[in-house]
């Protein structure tokens, strides 16, 4: 800092150095202040917060290969019923995925910690939304499905930026989604009828 | 800035400059701008990308008296505009034709900073406050994009966002906080609202203004790189130099006559440019449970997506990898530290290097709009590498030295080999048989551009910048 000759005389620059700080200082919690609120009016409203109770569904209807779309939390749950052909091709994919043993322990509950990743091994119960970015993945139930490839054997394709999914929502290498699709807590209220978004009391 | 006693203009005009700098600021930045008399055709784009913000600004306006940010009312709104509002369609389609012009334009003036070295001798500030123009810019693309409520509109924002949450720790947190619900929603829709028309819009024109103010203090550069303020007359006047008033105002008249022929053509005849302007999928509105089957961003963020879809090791890593490709645009006036600015009097390997960037740019970009096949995946990666590598040869090249060059060389033939040996999966067969052919771009690229010029010599001269600008008429 400089002062012109006159200044020099009255001013006594340590304690307008302190002043400056101080008010700077001042300022500064000031503006934060002020800013706190307006951030603050960014987070979820109350009423966004409320919404999220669990959803019946009822699968009486299902037919093999079939897919159900509910909405659970804002977010398309499927429900998928598996043919047998499905279920006994899933074992040939194993040492293309990324998980095929279900270890990354957050995307299913401890029931759904098999190959079939469900309670019920024809009925897939899952969150459809891809795990790179949130889009939700097309069904593509067709062996060898023709944009798929030869050896395609069931699953879900993300047209975002294409992820691959087996028919128990495994995801496979080499692709942007790190982990296998969502498993939410689900349980049978009775064989027809299933609630997404609570384990039920026996787990 | 002092206070006139008594102004050069009289009536209206001169009360006025006498209580504010109005001559002072006409002859400062157009009467008294001497700018660079070689100017060519690159040089219209700014004044082109001022046009463009008008247009924007303008039609945008309108555009908010009938538009209704609300999930529940926006699509209808919006149709409400196209079909019930007299001239509704228009104002519209002004404003989509408009933000792909603001980016063919503001690709074009970016890419003549790089050819004459625009970025160089003290102009490095407006080349990082053009490049935050162009990050505002993109927020503002993308913000936009959400208002119609279409199925792009949704499923685009819902990418974008999630891309905050794959940051480690605060990501959940992060898109949480951005999209005030835990879906896409209401909440988002209107905040993203309250940017585009509002905040975002102030910060661009406010940003104009300051990039203008350091050109001008500067000074333009010009097609040869050629420094005029070096050599003056008596008066002071640099000898290159011509009055930017009248002579440049006239000149850019009829360029911007052109360029509205072109905007208004496209505007009446393919106001959706066959989807690549305005997605067919969203004239459909938004449906939370259902992606559409064919999803890729407007064609200006498509070379950014490319990268974002082949960088694979993580989501986070293809976050960083995407934000990187324009961090690094930041960094290049501190990366290519050759003293000469314009290509045409630096090495043919510069030439070259500069030529394949902008290709790549180009491929990169039409890979993002074609689906994800084995091939185009690999070829999107392989692209990637070389628009990341581009800047580090851009940097190895500050010196027109063989040695160098083949230090450089071997540096980025060993990280490619890396990467491929980190992706190779034998039991994958197709990707393992496409990361074998599709070697040779990468390494194409690096020949090119470091191995043979550090061989030939003829593709490593410099040649001498003249003291004067050329000039053919
Ligand atoms: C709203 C967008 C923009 C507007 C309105 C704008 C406007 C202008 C204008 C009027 C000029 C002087 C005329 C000319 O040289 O063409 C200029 C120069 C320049 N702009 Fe921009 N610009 C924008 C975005 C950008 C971006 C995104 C960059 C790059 C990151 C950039 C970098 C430069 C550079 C380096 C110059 C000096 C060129 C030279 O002297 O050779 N601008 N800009
Ligand atoms: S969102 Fe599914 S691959 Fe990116």
């Amino acid at each position: 800092m400089s002062y012109s000759d006159s200044d020099s005389k009255t001013v006594d620059p340590k304690r307008r150095r302190m002043l400056v700080a101080s008010t700077a200082g001042v300022g500064v919690v000031g503006a934060a202040a002020f800013a706190a609120p307006l951030l603050a009016s960014w987070m979820p409203s109350a009423r966004a917060l409320n919404a999220g109770a669990p959803v019946d569904v009822n699968i009486s209807k299902i037919e093999p290969g079939q897919l159900l779309r509910v909405i659970w939390q804002g977010k398309p749950v499927w429900i998928v019923s598996r043919s047998q052909e499905m279920l006994d091709a899933l074992e040939s994919n194993e040492k293309l995925l990324a998980d095929p043993n279900c270890s990354v322990t957050a995307q299913q509950p401890e029931y759904a910690r098999n190959a079939t990743r469900s309670r019920k091994p024809e009925i897939l119960v899952t969150v459809g939304i891809c795990t790179h970015l949130g889009c939700s993945p097309t069904y593509i139930p067709d062996f060898g499905d023709a944009s798929m490839g030869a050896d395609w054997k069931g699953g879900f394709y993300c047209p975002c930026h294409g992820s691959r999914f087996d028919m128990s929502g495994r995801v496979f290498k080499n692709v942007p989604a790190p982990t296998n699709l969502l498993v939410p807590p689900y349980y049978y209220k009775s064989d027809d009828l299933i609630l997404v978004g609570e384990s039920g009391g026996k787990a | 800035m002092a206070a006139k006693e008594k102004s050069e203009l009289n009536g209206v005009l001169g009360w006025v400059d006498e209580r504010f700098p109005l001559m002072e600021t006409w002859k400062a930045h157009m009467s008294e701008y001497y700018a660079p008399k070689n100017f060519n055709v690159w040089y219209y784009f700014g004044v082109l990308a001022m046009v463009v913000l008008v247009i924007q600004i303008v039609s945008g306006i309108f555009l908010t008296m009938h538009y209704k940010p609300d999930t529940e009312l926006a699509f209808a709104s919006v149709e409400y505009i196209m079909r019930d509002v007299p001239g509704g369609w228009f104002i519209r389609y002004m404003h989509a034709t408009g933000a792909s012009a603001f980016f063919v334009v503001v690709y074009f003036h970016m890419f003549r900073g790089v050819m004459y070295g625009s970025y160089k001798g003290k102009r490095e500030l407006i080349w990082l406050v053009g490049m935050v123009i162009y990050l505002a810019l993109m927020a503002e693309a993308f913000m936009g994009y959400l208002l119609p409520w279409g199925q792009m509109s949704f499923w685009g924002a819902q990418v974008i966002i999630n891309l905050f949450q794959t940051i480690p720790f605060i990501g959940d947190g992060l898109s949480l906080f951005i999209r005030g619900d835990f879906v896409i929603g209401d909440a988002t829709l209107n905040r993203l609202f309250a940017f585009h028309v509002a905040a975002v819009p102030l910060v661009l024109v406010g940003l104009v203004f300051v990039h203008i103010v350091a050109l001008h203090t500067v000074g333009s550069n010009n097609p040869d790189g050629v420094e005029i303020k070096k050599l003056k007359d008596d008066k002071g006047v640099p000898l290159d130099g011509i009055p930017f008033h009248p002579y440049y105002t006239v000149h850019d008249i009829p360029a911007i006559v052109v360029f509205l022929m072109v905007f208004f053509a496209v505007l009446f005849f393919v106001p959706e440019m066959s989807g690549y302007f305005l997605e067919y999928a969203n004239f459909e509105p938004a449906n939370p449970l259902k992606t559409p089957e064919h999803i890729a961003p407007v064609w200006y963020f498509t070379p950014f997506y490319t990268v974002l879809r082949a960088v694979t090791l993580s989501p986070f890593m293809g976050t960083l990898a995407m934000f990187g490709a324009i961090a690094c645009l930041f960094a290049l006036p501190f990366l290519d530290r050759n003293p000469i600015k314009s290509w045409r009097y630096r090495t043919t390997a510069h030439m070259l290097n500069l030529a394949i960037f902008a290709a790549v740019f180009i491929i990169l970009g039409y890979l993002g709009v074609k689906s994800v096949s084995p091939e185009y995946k690999e070829m999107g990666v392989r692209m990637t590498e070389i628009y990341f590598m581009f800047f580090a040869v851009i940097f190895i090249h500050s010196k027109a030295n063989a040695s160098r060059y083949i230090t450089g060389f071997i540096v980025l033939m060993i990280a490619i080999i890396l990467i491929d040996v980190i992706r190779y999966n034998g039991e994958d067969p197709i990707t393992a048989a496409q990361i074998k052919w599709q070697w040779i771009w990468p390494v194409g690229y690096l020949a090119l551009t470091l191995l043979i010029p550090a061989f030939v010599k003829s593709w490593n001269t410099e040649g001498t910048v003249p003291e004067r600008v050329t000039y053919e008429h």
